[in-house]
């Protein structure tokens, strides 16, 4: 299959980056890690004017705590998150979802970035960073501005990026001690979109109650979906088995997949349910430690 | 049999494949990596729609673009009278679209330009103006009579193809009557496809200055694919050269002509430069021969001891748009009744009807001999049903039926002979490997705690290794097959076989074969298949068949050259034929060891000194048809863990213990066996081709049609036992297919012993975890 | 057409400069540009892994990636595996274990099996199976490739290579 036709173009720097998307309009797009955008131009689904290489921009990758914040560059390949010691030791939630997407070719040019602007509830980090509170950070002409993830993803492959545009860093509040997170995910294979999937990351107070939990869907809806009816049934609670499935029920509840190849609906909501206790449990047992 | 030495690598010697350091080195030479001076590329327009009345093609747009060299329609091909094409069974299909389309992404026209994006961005300019027609997805419905006519272009209108039935009904009805029990199962073994990793494709080259066409052609039958090139392309054979390079899979995939290789040559033919077509993945699992596809009934008749006294089978083949099915053509239904499995009773009988549907042609044999894996799966299944039933062990069940050894050669009742079989051997060794009564007892504890675990047992028989010339041909063309073996003066050697290897490993199994037989060490000979101006006619490989037919003709062959060596030795030595003893590698004298001509000195003699009344040279050749099929067998168990959750299943232990008869290379067998169970498992759980009610496919793409990756193919565990072939002339059978043919039923076995306490008895394929979940919801053992 | 970009890179140790379409796919710049077929194309849709090859160091499939994005960049392929005139362990190891039939999934099987060791020289089965999940063969059924990438990760330990 053969993509069609496009002009490249290799900005050295953000802002001429920012230009040219300004310069050549609603026809041109970003090329970070290309690895859902290739694809689909191979099925001629997508017909980009231009091609704006962002790769060879400098400072747009890292991984790092600052301000309080674990700051993520937009161009952090995903296997990159796989390798760092601060994802390994502190954020099992984002190690659990790295390790999950796609396979390790792809990780190795796929992007975090890429894996939020692209808008797609089948991409697992949405989920991931609706439940760990994240910020988007999008640069345009202006500058900055920080975008809540709650406020970002908007329909079926948008968001509430402006087309001027680029997501450059993602920002997640440090969690406090007695956090843990964890990303269960099911899938016909390796390789594969989720037939569902769920992320859950909390913070336990001293007895042992849930002081603060963040819950994401993956693939079960038009917009990644973040399950704010379990979270509540879970706040102030300790987990035991009735909370946790009250939960987990919330969680299903929240869930509106469309049945396809993937299995019907039915069993979406249900593994929803499933998943979300699994992850519970995991999420607690990581955030005893 | 002899053991040979290491040195020389005859049969039974695991040695390494001699085709391995060009794969290694990506040195292979597959029809993509075929680059020829002036070469062009073509792409392919295809069909939208699933049943639509082609109205008009317009090519203008497509033909102003840069680069465009040509653009070739069915109306352009029906000038030529090539607008359709026979299939492999008496049908003919269309190469590109004429007056309407029947299925979607069917053939409507061929772009040629000079390079392949050139190509792929004219197609998207050419505008087809369609109009839909009713669309027929559901072969059930295929007969109602307000079913839409799709093949208007036949006589009969009706989407009927064929009724095929075999077996004694009256006596099996009888049965039916005065049995005890009756266990019955609906299967439908669906839609899949064998996807080898390379797609399909050619370079088609023809040479205005000598008339010739050269066609580079991912072919799994080089040798019959000229001759149908020659007959419906009216070129004159002599001047059509077919090479088959190197194969990156073919399953099957690779067996019929597709409407590609057809636009390709008139492509080459019209512009005289060289035309590569090459499909992208999608084309092939859209378009190219699925497999299966086989709506089935079967009931087996038993007495209260399980002792089976009958089967009656009733089965909807859905064929698609054209009846593509490459098969035998006196059989309608390839060789499906075998489906009365590895068992003895006395009565059965098997009907067929085949329909067409809006949906890709096809009902190719996907790694197994035409049709046996839909019957050995079918039998298989209904033994299962029947142990439910009865409620007796599948194990002890399968025993107490068993054809017995002291029975071959045996008849089944619809008609087939086994040339060999110990079916009890197979058995008690697998049961052996999984240690069967532990495992049965751990899954009684584990029911008690509410776990869900359950073992599928499998034990298959297989029909390999067509034809015998009496009863088989493709197209007409009779299945022998056939080996050349030319000895060098220095002892070395080069063979040809009408065969193709497709990762098979023939290069160095052949080899062995004539190292068993002459000994010659195997690394000293070439083996070279597939191109059609070398190699002695051959039907190809798929089937099973190379080592029944090739192999055996190699050995024959093999055995021709040594009849001539002992006269060249009788004459070098001095002493006469008959006080010459043969031992791999060497003529002596008996009783004088010392006395002795090797095979090398043989050689070189048979050009340098050779014997008075003798033609000089070393060499043979052999056309082999078989005096029957090979029937080679197995058992297979597989254990599975269910989660209740989310309906997952894991394959937790896998044994295969198959009987192929005498081995030529265990690590080959062993390498075969591990990639068809691997096939087995992807269609058990992952695989099916589906259409929706307007005809549009699903599982078209490697992102839907799912192939499993390491992560979730199992550990497989493998034995051998060694029943040989009375009949083949080093005792093998076939046995790439028998993973793929008996594997399917021990997965699915698995899965619903797992659920069977709950009343479950069949779950069709792909068992996904999502039909496992429902399950499980609907008996309320899961939330 | 766009306009060709003139693209500057070094492959399997050598430097090439050649101009190409924007478009034009990474693998078919170094399958019919560079001629070096050993890399392959099973499917189209970044699933199969037959076009993997070494892109500064790491794995990616070249049918999922531009030529042009590679400009400046080192690449190896298959027929790159350094090997000192004799095959390299992972070659040795493929053949000696038979880890491949049809041998169209290999050069790709053999660049990931590369960067696990290299990253990960004493791997698991579970960790080879992990590494190599990218990759589809249709004939092995895996079990003898994670027995060939054992076989190499031993023979390198021992100073092989």
């Amino acid at each position: 299959m053969i993509p069609p036709a496009f002009e490249y173009l290799r900005p050295k720097t953000l802002p001429e980056a920012v230009g040219l998307l300004q310069q050549h309009g609603e026809d041109a797009k970003i090329l970070s890690g290309g690895q859902s955008l290739i694809p689909m131009m191979k099925l001629r689904l997508a017909r980009p004017s231009h091609l704006i290489d962002i790769n060879r921009i400098a400072g747009l990758s890292y991984i790092r705590e600052d301000g309080g914040f674990l700051k993520i560059g937009g161009l952090t390949r995903e296997a990159e998150l796989e390798a760092s010691e601060l994802i390994r030791t502190k954020y099992p939630l984002l190690l659990d979802t790295a390790r999950v997407i796609a396979d390790p070719q792809v990780r190795n040019l796929a992007t975090v970035g890429g894996n939020l602007a692209h808008g797609d509830p089948a991409n697992d980090h949405p989920a991931t960073m609706l439940a760990l509170g994240a910020q988007i950070v999008a640069t345009g002409a202006k500058g900055e501005r920080v975008i809540a993830i709650d406020d970002f993803f908007v329909s079926l492959f948008t968001t509430s990026l402006d087309h001027g545009e680029i997501l450059t860093e993602i920002r997640i509040p440090i969690p406090p001690a007695k956090s843990g997170g964890a990303y269960f995910k099911l899938e016909r294979k390796v390789g594969d979109f989720a037939t569902a999937a769920v992320a859950v990351q909390l913070t336990l107070d001293g007895p042992g109650a849930v002081q603060k939990v963040g819950i994401g869907l993956t693939n079960v809806g038009g917009t990644p979906i973040r399950a704010k009816r379990a979270e509540e049934a879970l706040r102030g609670k300790k987990l035991d088995a009735a909370t946790i499935g009250a939960a987990a029920q919330a969680a299903a509840d929240a869930a509106q997949p469309s049945s396809d190849l993937r299995g019907p609906a039915a069993y979406k909501t249900g593994l929803i349910k499933e998943l979300t206790k699994r992850a519970l449990a995991r999420a607690a047992e990581r955030a005893g430690k | 049999m002899h053991k040979t030495s290491v040195e020389i690598s005859g049969m039974g010697h695991s040695m390494k494949r001699k085709e391995d350091s060009r794969f290694l080195q990506g040195r292979g030479n597959y029809v993509d990596d075929v680059n020829l001076p002036h070469m062009v590329y073509g792409h392919m327009v295809r069909s939208p729609y699933a049943h639509a009345k082609l109205k008009s093609i317009n090519t203008e747009a497509a033909k102003k673009l840069p680069g465009v060299l040509a653009i070739i329609t069915g109306e352009d091909l029906a000038k030529a009278n090539l607008a359709w094409m026979p299939t492999l069974f008496f049908d003919k299909q269309m190469v590109l679209a004429t007056g309407k389309v029947l299925f979607q992404a069917q053939e409507v026209a061929f772009v040629v330009a000079e390079d392949r994006y050139t190509a792929a961005d004219a197609a998207e300019l050419v505008e087809v103006e369609y109009e839909e027609l009713p669309v027929l997805v559901d072969p059930h419905k295929a007969m109602d009579a307000d079913a839409p006519i799709l093949r208007d272009d036949r006589e009969e209108k009706s989407n009927h193809i064929f009724h095929w039935e075999v077996g004694d009904k009256q006596a099996t009805d009888k049965a039916f009557t005065e049995s005890a029990v009756n266990a019955k199962v609906h299967a439908v073994f669906q839609r899949c496809h064998p996807a080898p990793l390379e797609t399909c494709g050619c370079v088609a080259d023809y040479n205005n200055a000598t008339e010739r066409l050269t066609i580079y052609l991912t072919s799994q039958a080089p040798h019959a694919h000229r001759t149908l090139f020659s007959i419906v392309g009216g070129i004159p054979e002599q001047n059509i050269r077919v090479v088959s390079p190197d194969i990156g899979g073919g399953f099957g995939n690779k067996v019929p002509i597709y409407p590609g290789y057809v636009c390709a040559v008139v492509a080459s033919l019209t512009l005289g430069v060289p035309v590569k077509w090459i499909e992208t993945r999608s084309e092939n699992l859209q378009s190219t021969g699925f497999a299966r596809d086989y709506h089935m009934t079967a009931e087996l008749a038993a007495d209260k001891t399980g002792k089976i006294k009958a089967m009656r089978v009733k089965t909807l083949a859905d064929h698609g748009a054209f009846n593509a099915a490459a098969q035998p053509t006196k059989f309608p239904a390839g060789l499906f009744s075998v489906c009365t499995g590895s068992y003895d009773y006395p009565a059965a009988f098997c009907e067929v009807d085949g329909v067409y549907t809006n949906k890709a042609p096809g009902g190719i044999a996907y790694r197994c001999s035409f049709r046996i894996t839909e019957a050995a799966y079918l039998i298989e299944r209904a033994v299962d049903v029947l142990a439910l039933d009865l409620k007796m062990d599948p194990a002890e069940l399968r025993r107490k039926n068993y054809i017995q050894p002291a029975q071959f050669p045996y008849k089944t009742p619809l008609g087939w002979t086994y040339d060999s079989g110990k079916y009890e051997g197979a058995l008690d060794k697998a049961l052996g490997m999984v240690g069967y009564k532990e495992i049965r007892k751990e899954q009684e504890e584990k029911r008690k705690k509410g776990e869900l675990m359950g073992i599928g047992i499998s034990s298959f028989t297989e029909a390999v290794g067509a034809g015998p010339a009496h009863t088989f041909d493709i197209a007409g063309i009779k299945m022998f097959d056939s080996a050349e073996i030319r000895i060098h003066p220095t002892g070395k050697a080069i063979c040809r076989m009408g065969t193709k290897s497709q990762g098979q490993g023939h290069e160095t199994t052949y080899a062995q074969i004539v190292a068993q037989e002459l000994g010659i060490p195997a690394k000293d000979v070439i083996i070279e298949e597939g191109d059609t101006d070398t190699a002695p006619y051959g039907l190809g490989t798929y089937a099973s068949r190379s080592t029944p037919t090739s192999g055996a003709a190699t050995a024959i062959a093999a055995r021709k050259i040594r009849e001539k060596a002992k006269k060249i030795a009788a004459f070098l030595l001095e002493a006469s034929e008959e006080d010459l003893e043969w031992e791999p590698g060497k003529f002596f004298v008996k009783g004088a060891p010392g006395k002795a001509k090797t095979i090398q000195e043989i050689a070189f003699a048979a050009y340098t000194n050779i014997p008075p009344g003798l033609e000089a040279g070393l060499e043979a050749v052999n056309y082999y048809d078989p005096p029957n099929l090979t029937f080679p067998f197995g058992t297979y168990i597989c254990v599975v863990d269910i989660d209740k959750g989310t309906g997952e299943i894991k394959v937790r232990r896998f044994i295969a213990v198959d009987d192929c008869g005498n081995v030529i290379n265990p690590m080959i067998v062993e390498g075969q066996i591990h990639g068809g169970l691997t096939e087995g498992l992807a269609i058990a759980f992952m695989q099916l081709i589906d259409y929706d009610e307007n005809g549009n496919v699903s599982g078209g793409s490697f992102m839907d049609y799912l192939i499993p990756t390491a992560v979730e193919t199992p550990h497989w565990e493998t034995g051998l036992t060694c029943t040989p072939s009375p009949h083949h002339p080093f005792g093998a059978k076939g046995v790439g297919e028998s993973p793929n043919v008996g594997s399917p039923a021990a997965f699915v076995n698995a899965v619903v012993d797992a659920l069977s306490h709950l009343g479950v008895k069949h779950i069709d394929m792909p068992i996904t975890p999502w039909k496992v979940w429902n399950i499980l919801k609907e008996k309320g053992i899961t939330g | 057409m766009a306009k060709k970009e003139l693209i500057k890179l070094k492959i399997n140790g050598k430097e090439r400069e050649v101009a190409a379409e924007p478009r034009l796919l990474l693998v078919h710049f170094i399958r019919e540009q560079l001629g070096l077929t050993g890399t392959h194309v099973g499917c189209d849709t970044s699933n199969c892994g037959a076009c993997t090859v070494l892109l500064n160091g790491k794995t990616v499939k070249s049918c999922t990636m531009f030529a042009v994005q590679a400009d400046g960049a080192e690449i190896m392929t298959v027929e790159g595996l350094p090997s000192n005139g004799a095959l390299h362990p992972l070659q040795e190891g493929f053949k000696e274990e038979h880890g491949l039939q049809c041998g169209f999934c290999t050069p790709g099987m053999l660049i990931s099996s590369y960067a696990l060791l290299k990253k990960n020289p004493n791997p698991t089965e579970a960790e080879i199976r992990w590494g190599i999940s990218g990759n589809l063969c249709r004939c092995t059924g895996y079990q003898n490739i994670v027995k060939a990438v054992q076989f190499a990760s031993k023979k390198m330990a021992q100073g092989g290579k």
